[in-house]
């Protein structure tokens, strides 16, 4: 890393994230205006962004190569009334909370109280959601059995593909005339809505090139007043590329680079999409530059990896915006998700693996900063050093980057019905959530709590933690003849609520459809243009919709112990056996630990256990996968927590499987914390006994001894990770550190402000995290040295 | 059917042979070195193993469950009386936590083939295969014959452990199933093995030069112990005696270490505590081999 980029690097890490009024208060003046009130909502829409990009600050920072932020400066994050409008509260606790916390001036709070609040109230998204769901969405949402992404940001998720590389946005213009010209205002009953929406488009298309056009401006400027002979020759370089891109198509690697980050802005500053946005096949997409240039001989390796660099430190700039209500409360991060493939195949099949995939690697690895995230995806084509590359970065227990499955990915969308090109130019976006990038709409709504569920069915729909029946009567169970009387009571319990979340996505769907339509990201994504149709109307080739089950090892768990117990060994009749759920084990801590310690376990290859993990996998498929959505599309399932294994942990009473009530579920797919005690190949075999591929995604972390991470000991490791991926697995995420490290950061926090641990499928400040997240990780199995 | 008695199976084993291996730990050892880190592999029988930490406050369900009165509690945990103890393991079974349980598990060939076979792909995708360690496998030769003779069928690249103290004749039954001799040396002082393991090391030293004649591949493995086969005399001999053996050109040191000393005490044996030896000692025998044209590794 050279001087500048350091210098860089150290204003984005030491600079503390802040709101930024400036988004919420250029839109609410635009919606205020007499304009807004004359048009459709997706020109609405489209003319706000406009007007955003017109009136925002521009920013360009001392030595910059890549210039553009969202905000005023670095670290600076806005908020979105119009999806979730902060109260006071809420801006006092981002303010003032212990972890990621984001500094509010007093400005701030008093706009919102006199101009944004009484704006937005009653027509925010996130109010519309709860005036519009069914009072048993409510008490099931309440009782901790699913969450709702949309409340808190718009659907997101998404990833794109190469078609920038080839089009600036004068070209998309074209496109989207043609498509007017094509309306059929004689035979499409749609036609005037789709010419709305793609007139709404063409103002994006313009926004976006007026906010370059500003940037090339002002770099103009400041190379006029510059009076270093190298950075003002810089600027002018800035003022040209601005000119360029994204008008038109990039014709170099740095072209190709800010070209990428006008679009990644305009993404993250119409909406607030779950998972900022990602250029995904990165070394797939600059390949061609890279080539040519290098050929050429006008960019070096060095030049490549300086801008690589600056584009890194981009990212980081920008911090998650953060959320409303008890989530602002509990959960915080600073990252926002961005995950940048590497490797796989290419659109032909064959090995993409290519140079600049390595010289990636050596750019994570010299950052070091949290965002971007970055994975590798591995082929059975590619080679095992790109492989154990990978696991050299991930031996310094930095947490990046995570290791795929390409081929799992490619055969999950292809069983999904995408097409072959497409499934192979797609990958991993998020946490590991797969998706054809430029051409596809998936959205995450909401995890499931699998346990809570069982609790309500052991119940006989009754939740003892809201007093409240909100289930279905499936019967008491101290009167369940067998185990399958169990099984089924629970799969008619899992549906009933699966229903209930469904309805309330379907209604949730519709209400962004009308209300905050998507016109600049609708360009970006394939077909919207062609179909007129915004991206959430179903405007995009493929639409998917997944609801993300939580909790399957300590499920599993749950379900062994009471067929083992219960039905079979006759251990401990049912009726004890809830008793001693109810009063947490009071009293019963000889049961408990027979529970944990006397009886068989996920996550050991032992079929006793895991012939439950199917069953509990395959209720959970049949309740969504092939549900149709409002977009046109279908229902899938993935299973990954992110964090909120916490806090279902928390909603959750004590479980069959000897855990007591509050502590955390499983997380991902992993056995439950402890329940592994035969090696990394057992739980690898334990967790393909899942059909991977009927998933979205599913989420394995393993956590290893730095020990195990010698030369020979990365050879044994690349041969472990391939044969997890031969068994059709999707994903696997090592974090390397020892468990007394942690204990230690934990002590001191001061000391190990750098350690950044992989808590889910992403990486954090292992200080940032709230103790009970680092309990968490700090409990992990760790798999000791042999 | 011959039932073997074993006390541990280990998976992703990468320090035992090539590749991911499942090591094997099958009970029961002629020797009895003072620094074994296996302790639990020495008898050919069935133990009890306690681990106080484990114990829960104020349980008394293995007392209860003992059909012969033989446990009692105190304030440091429980103790057993081995004159009533006849092993009919109920009170392990009862334990709730684990902290009591027996050590040494009755298993067939066939059992023991499904177990090892759960990690077969791991073995092809590494090269790796199946390891017999212990204790001593040899001293259950017919047991361990007949499922070297299954991995075999199985096409499973085969490694077995041993201490060499066997007869020959053994060595000769199984020679030809086993795709590499894991051969530990102590010292070629015959008096200091005497006295530090029960045995002399005749027969070892006269097995592994009968063995380099035919055997498919040998590594040397030597423990380095403190006090005992340090010094740069014996490293000498060793070296002088394994290079008239053909086909051996690799040699594993292996320092001691104290990860055993806990198992001593929940065998309710003393372990003798002594202090590593230092990186720079270990290097400097390391050269000794070296000086002989072996490839040398530190650890296994
Ligand atoms: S093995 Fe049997 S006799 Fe010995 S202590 Fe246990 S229960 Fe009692
Ligand atoms: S049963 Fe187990 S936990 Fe209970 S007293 Fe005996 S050894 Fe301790």
């Amino acid at each position: 890393m050279n001087s500048r980029i350091k210098k860089l690097r150290d204003q984005s890490i030491n600079t503390k994230p802040f709101i930024s009024i400036e988004r919420a208060h250029l839109l609410t003046k635009f919606y205020k205006s007499s304009e807004s009130k004359k048009v459709s909502n997706p020109v609405k829409r489209a003319l706000a962004f406009k007007y955003i990009m017109e009136n925002k600050s521009i920013c360009i920072n001392e030595g910059e190569l890549i210039v553009g932020e969202r905000g005023p400066s670095p670290r600076a994050t806005p908020t979105y009334p119009e999806i979730n409008t902060h109260s006071l509260k809420d801006l006092d606790i981002l303010n003032s909370r212990e972890k990621t916390a984001y500094s509010v001036s007093s400005e701030i709070k008093e706009a919102y109280k006199n101009d944004i609040i009484p704006f937005w109230r009653g027509q925010s998204i996130r109010d519309r959601i709860f005036d519009e769901v069914s009072d048993e969405w409510k008490d099931a949402y309440e009782a901790g059995i699913f969450t709702e992404f949309m409340e808190q940001r718009a659907p997101g998720h998404t990833v794109l593909d190469n078609k920038i590389y080839k089009k600036g946005f004068m070209d998309f213009k074209e496109d989207i005339r043609n498509s007017m010209d094509s309306l059929d205002f004689l035979n499409d009953p749609e036609a005037y809505q789709k010419k709305q929406e793609l007139k709404a488009m063409d103002i994006a298309a313009d926004a976006i090139m007026i906010l370059a056009k500003r940037y090339s401006e002002k770099a103009a400027e400041l190379a006029e007043k510059e009076t270093n002979k190298k950075r003002k020759q810089e600027l002018r370089k800035i003022s040209e590329t601005c000119a360029r891109v994204p008008a038109r198509a990039p014709r170099s690697f740095w072209e190709a680079l800010q070209h990428y980050w006008f679009v990644h802005l305009g993404v993250i500053t119409e909406l607030n999409g779950w998972d900022s946005f990602n250029p995904g096949r990165l070394d797939q997409h600059l390949y061609p530059f890279y080539k040519q240039q290098l050929d050429e001989g006008s960019l070096t390796k060095q030049n490549a990896a300086e801008l690589l660099e600056a584009f890194w430190i981009k990212f980081n700039n920008q911090p998650a915006p953060p959320k409303v209500g008890v989530t602002a409360e509990e959960s915080g991060t600073y990252t926002d998700f961005a995950l940048i493939n590497i490797g796989g195949v290419k659109t032909d099949g064959t090995d993409g693996v290519n140079e600049l995939s390595y010289l990636i690697l050596d750019v994570i690895k010299e950052m070091r900063i949290l965002q971007p995230s970055s994975m590798v995806q591995i082929s059975k084509k590619g080679p095992d050093s790109f492989l154990e590359s990978a696991l050299k970065i991930i031996k310094t227990g930095f947490g990046q980057p995570s290791i795929f499955n390409t081929d799992a990915i490619i055969q999950e969308l292809l069983r999904q019905g995408k097409s072959i090109e497409d499934a192979r130019d797609g990958g991993a976006s998020g946490c590991v959530e797969t998706g054809a990038f430029g051409k596809e709409n998936y959205t995450l709504t909401g995890y499931f709590n699998m346990p809570k569920v069982l609790e309500i069915t052991l119940h006989n729909g009754y939740d003892p933690r809201t007093q409240k029946k909100i289930g279905l009567e499936t019967g008491d169970p101290t009167e369940f003849s067998d185990f399958q009387d169990l099984v089924d009571a629970f799969r008619k319990q899992l549906n009933h609520f699966i229903d209930i979340k469904i309805e309330g996505n379907n209604i949730i769907e519709r209400l962004y459809s009308e209300y905050i339509p998507a016109p600049f990201l609708s360009i970006l994504t394939s077909d919207c243009i062609q179909n007129g149709k915004d991206y959430h109307e179903g405007g995009a080739r493929y639409n998917t919709t997944y609801i993300q089950g939580v909790g399957l090892g300590t499920m599993t768990d749950c379900f062994t112990s009471i067929k083992y117990n219960v039905f079979d060994k006759k251990t401990i009749t049912m009726k004890k056996l809830l008793q001693a759920l109810d009063t947490n084990f009071k009293g019963e801590e000889n049961l408990r630990q027979r529970l944990i310690h006397k009886t068989p376990k996920y996550g050991n290859d032992d079929d006793y256990a895991d012939d439950n993990l199917k069953t509990i996998f395959d209720i959970y498929y049949e309740a969504v996968n092939g549900r149709p959505n409002t977009k046109g599309g279908k229902y899938r399932i993935n299973l990954l927590p992110t964090t909120v294994h916490i806090y279902f942990g928390r909603v959750t009473g004590a479980t069959p499987n000897g855990r007591k009530a509050s502590v955390p579920l499983s997380e991902g797919i992993s056995p439950t914390q402890g329940a592994d005690t035969q090696g990394p190949t057992a739980v690898l075999k334990s967790a393909s006994k899942i059909d991977h591929l009927k998933t979205g995604g599913t989420l394995l972390n393993q956590k290893f001894n730095p020990q195990l991470f010698d030369d020979e000991g990365i050879s044994k490791l690349v041969k472990l990770i391939r044969s997890y991926f031969s068994m059709d697995a999707h994903h696997v995420q090592i974090n390397v550190v020892s468990a007394d490290t942690l204990r230690k950061a934990q002590k001191n926090p001061e000391e190990y402000k750098n350690l950044i641990v992989r808590v889910a499928g992403y990486s954090d400040y292992f200080c940032d995290l709230n103790k009970d997240l680092q309990n968490e990780i700090i409990s992990r199995t760790e798999h000791r040295e042999i | 059917m011959t039932k073997g008695l074993i006390f541990d199976i280990k998976k992703y084993a990468i320090h035992d042979g090539p590749g991911i291996r499942t090591t094997v730990f099958l009970k029961g050892c002629p020797l009895r070195c003072w620094w074994c880190h296996n302790p639990e592999g020495q008898s050919p029988q069935k133990e009890l193993f306690y681990n106080a930490e484990k114990c829960l406050a104020g349980c008394t369900d293995c007392i209860a469950a003992c059909p012969n009165q033989a446990i009692t509690r105190d304030s440091t945990g429980i103790s057993i009386d081995k004159s009533k103890c006849r092993m009919k393991e109920d009170c392990a079974g009862a334990c709730p936590t684990g902290a009591l349980k027996v050590i040494g598990q009755e298993i067939s060939a066939d059992e023991l083939m499904k177990e090892i076979e759960k990690d077969r792909i791991f073995y092809q995708n590494s090269s790796g295969g199946v390891t017999f360690s212990g204790g001593e496998p040899l001293m259950q030769i017919n047991f361990l014959d007949a499922v070297l003779e299954k991995c075999k069928s199985q096409y499973l690249h085969t490694v077995v452990d041993t201490c060499g103290y066997a007869p020959f004749e053994d060595f000769e039954k199984i020679m030809d199933k086993v795709d590499l001799f894991l051969y530990d040396l102590k010292t070629m002082d015959e008096e200091e093995h005497l006295k530090s393991t029960g045995v002399s090391n005749q027969l070892v030293l006269d097995n592994l030069k009968k063995l380099g004649k035919s055997a498919r591949e040998i590594h040397v493995r030597i423990p380095l112990i403190p006090g005992f086969n340090d010094s740069l005399e014996n490293a000498q001999k060793t070296a002088q005696f394994i290079r008239n053996i053909p086909g051996i050109n690799r040699i594993n040191l292996l320092p001691y270490h104290r990860a055993g000393t806990q198992k001593y005490l929940n065998l309710k044996r003393t372990p003798k505590d002594i202090s590593p030896l230092s990186e720079d000692k270990i290097k400097r025998l390391q050269k000794i081999y070296e000086t002989y044209d072996f490839s040398v590794k530190i650890g296994g």
